[in-house]
Order: C-alpha cells, then structure tokens, then sequence
C-alpha cells in the first residue's frame, strides 16, 4: 500500500478536514453553543426559542445561517468541529449516519448501504478474528 | 513494581452503547462486532487487574476549545460520566487511583512530558463503553481508573511518535511505582472512520489492517506517518488510533501474544476492532 502525501489542494482539504487554530477560532461561538448542550436544560432552551439561544452565544450570521438550514457542511465550514456539531444535531433526533448522508448527498439508505460496501475491501487473506 | 498484565483495544463507538442499551448484541448487525468480546472477558475474569490505564479522547464533555490539553492526566478519587447530549445512558462512575495518578505525573514531567493534571474530569462514552463491553451487567466497576486523554480534536495533534513515546514514559512511570497493583492498559477508539465532510463515510480497511498487523510486534511501524497523514488515511476521526499507539507504548518493549483479535466492518460509520495483547 501507498501513503501519498497530504495534498495541498483546496478540494482535498475540505475532503479531509483538520480542526486548525483557524477553524477553531472561527468556530468558538458554534462551538461553544453545541458544547453547551450537555445539557438537558439548554436542549430544551434551544427547541423552545432557536433564535434567542443563538444570540445568547452570538453566533455570526454565517454560523446562524448554516444552523438555521440545518446545513452541516455549511456549519463546518463555518468553523464547526463535528464532536459538537453532533450534539446539535441529537436535538434534531439525527445521527451520525443522517448526518453522512446530508453531507455527501446521499439518501440515509445509501449511505449505510455505502458503509456496509467497505467490508468489500478488507484484503483477502486479513487475519480479522482470533481467540486462542 | 506495577505488574502489566495485559493490554486492551476496542473502538468506543457510541453506538455500541444504544446497542447494549436495545439489548441488539445478539442482531445480524452487531453479533460479528460483540463476538470480539467474550474470549476478553474471560480473560479479565481470570486475570483480575486492579487498575486500568487508559488512553482515550475527550469528544467535548470534560474539555471544550477555551482549554485544550495535548495530553492529560487524572488524579482524582472518582471519575464521572454525564450526560453527552445525544442519547446514552449516563454509565456508571470509576473509582481513581490518585496516589498512582499522581506517581505517573511527576513520573512522566521529570521524564519531560509536559502534561497537563486534572483533579477533576469527566470520562465520556470513550472510557464507559469499553468497559461496558468487558464487564457487562456488573453492579460497579472491579477495577480503578487513571485516565490519560490525547487530544484528537484540534490540529495540531500529537504525532503517532510522540503518542508512542508517551506512552513509553508511562510504561517507565508504572515500572518505578512501589505498589504490586496488577494494571490492565487501555487504548479506545478507532479504528478507521470520518464522520465529517463530503468524504464522511469514508473507511480504509488496509491503513487498519496494517495497524494491527504492527501493534504487538513493531509499533514503531505506526510511527512513520504525521497526524496529519493518519487523518488522510485512516479517515480525520480515524486518528483515534493514537490512543492505542500510546496504550501499546504504555505496555513495554516486550513480546507479546495476541490472545483476541476482532475486525468488522460497519458498525455505525466505523471499522471496528478490539485485541488483547498479553506480554509472552
């Protein structure tokens, strides 16, 4: 197998995004309002008066945009770390697999059908269970 | 001396804890995963340790972006988890270790790892879910904790090398310790998955074989790439596998057996693993 270098091309980072000092400063306010639904309180704040909760935490209006399309590649672009963005989006009832599909633009379906498909490429003869 | 009697790898997936929580572990779609565990399970009935170390990341529930410590260790009696915000079950509390905690630090700082100390910390689903599937069903935790997180979330991470020497340092540290405890080390997470982006979804079942191929024999095969690379291949939640490049660091430059061995692919959006390495 090869290890390639990452590359420097705009398309390859937005493929394989790295949470930088820049993201994470841009990011603070999203971030921090996501981080601060650990709490149960604060979950039902945000469902009760979406805009007042985002001005609470001063989203920019980039940020409150993204949130209010509920766009997840627009949240990370914004600066959205997705550890966090993944608490807001449990208040939506949506998981890891919803989140998948509205970032590649599959449908949820084709999307677990995609993650199912990788078992296709565990090389033949991987050693992939053992119990002595 | 502390006596290392084994080390355990498994990806923390949270998933797995909505799967424990339904009570799926017998359903087409989690059996291949949970198969993994039983041959560990007996194994830690037999072995009994006392302690587990173990590495992991904070995924925003004891650390936020205002402080974000590159590698961190706790000292504190009683380690809770809470609430993440997505659903699981809050999991039982682990009993600290903090004169061991403690040992570790000065240990690790005169050895000029520069970590950060914790008195207090909350443990996430990356610490619960992997003892949840080794001890289920048990009323309270047989063994003590001393948690050490590695920062996989914002760039720049730790290189694979400097995790690996990390954990090398603790190995040291464990070494010099003047109780007998019989420690267990720990590494969760992994293996390869990404959660973010148009490349979400994205797995690499070659980068995971490699890594485990390596990790009783020569994990200083894992070392040879950046975090960044790692993030490339093994997808930018993938890195994770620095928690058990660490974890094997932590267990000594000594031969070891692989007693369980367990790869499937998908459980949520992840290659799943686990192992138990035994010193031969």
């Amino acid at each position: 197998m090869s290890f390639d270098p990452v590359s420097d091309d705009n398309e390859r980072r937005r493929a394989i995004p790295l949470f930088d000092g820049g993201l994470a400063t841009r990011g603070f306010a999203l971030n921090a309002m996501c981080f601060s639904f650990n709490e149960k309180a604060n979950r039902e704040a945000f469902l009760a008066d979406e805009e007042a909760y985002c001005a609470k935490f001063d989203l920019t209006a980039e940020q409150r945009d993204a949130v209010a399309r509920r766009d997840v590649l627009a949240m990370l672009d914004a600066g959205g770390n997705v550890y966090y963005l993944a608490k807001l989006a449990g208040i939506f009832g949506l998981g890891v697999q919803d989140l998948g599909a509205l970032q590649t633009g599959m449908s949820v379906d084709e999307f677990k059908a995609m993650l199912v498909r990788w078992a296709d490429e565990i090389p033949a003869g991987a050693r992939v269970k053992e119990a002595v | 001396m502390a006596k290392i009697i084994g080390g355990y790898f498994t990806s923390h997936v949270p998933g797995i804890g909505g799967a424990i929580m339904r009570g799926d572990q017998e359903t087409p779609y989690w059996k291949p995963f949970f198969e993994g565990y039983p041959p560990i399970q007996q194994w830690l009935a037999e072995a009994k340790p006392d302690v587990a170390v173990v590495f992991s990341n904070d995924h925003g529930l004891n650390f936020f972006l205002d402080k974000m410590p590159t590698f961190a260790v706790g000292a504190a009696p009683q380690y809770d988890n809470a609430d993440e915000g997505w659903g699981l079950p809050v999991y039982k509390s682990f009993e600290g270790h903090p004169a061991l905690s403690w040992h570790v630090i000065d240990a690790l700082v005169r050895d000029e790892f520069d970590i950060t100390t914790c008195q207090k910390m909350l443990v996430d689903h990356a610490v619960s879910i992997p003892f949840e599937l080794v001890y289920p069903g048990v009323e309270s935790w047989p063994i003590k904790l001393v948690p050490i997180s590695i920062n996989t979330v914002q760039y720049p991470l730790p290189s694979p090398k400097r995790c690996l020497a990390l954990g090398r340092a603790v190995h040291r540290a464990l070494m010099s310790w003047g109780g007998d405890e019989r420690v267990l080390i720990c590494g969760t997470g992994g293996l390869s998955h990404q959660l973010d982006g148009p490349r979400a979804g994205f797995m690499n079942p070659d980068y995971d074989m490699f890594c485990l191929d390596n990790l009783a024999a020569n994990p200083d095969a894992l070392t040879g790439h950046s975090a960044e690379q790692v993030a490339e291949l093994a997808g930018t939640q993938g890195v994770e596998i620095l928690n058990w490049i660490a974890a094997r660091g932590a267990m000594g430059d000594v031969a070891m057996t692989e007693v369980s061995r367990n790869y499937h692919i998908p459980i949520s959006n992840t290659a799943a693993a686990s192992v138990l390495l035994e010193p031969a």
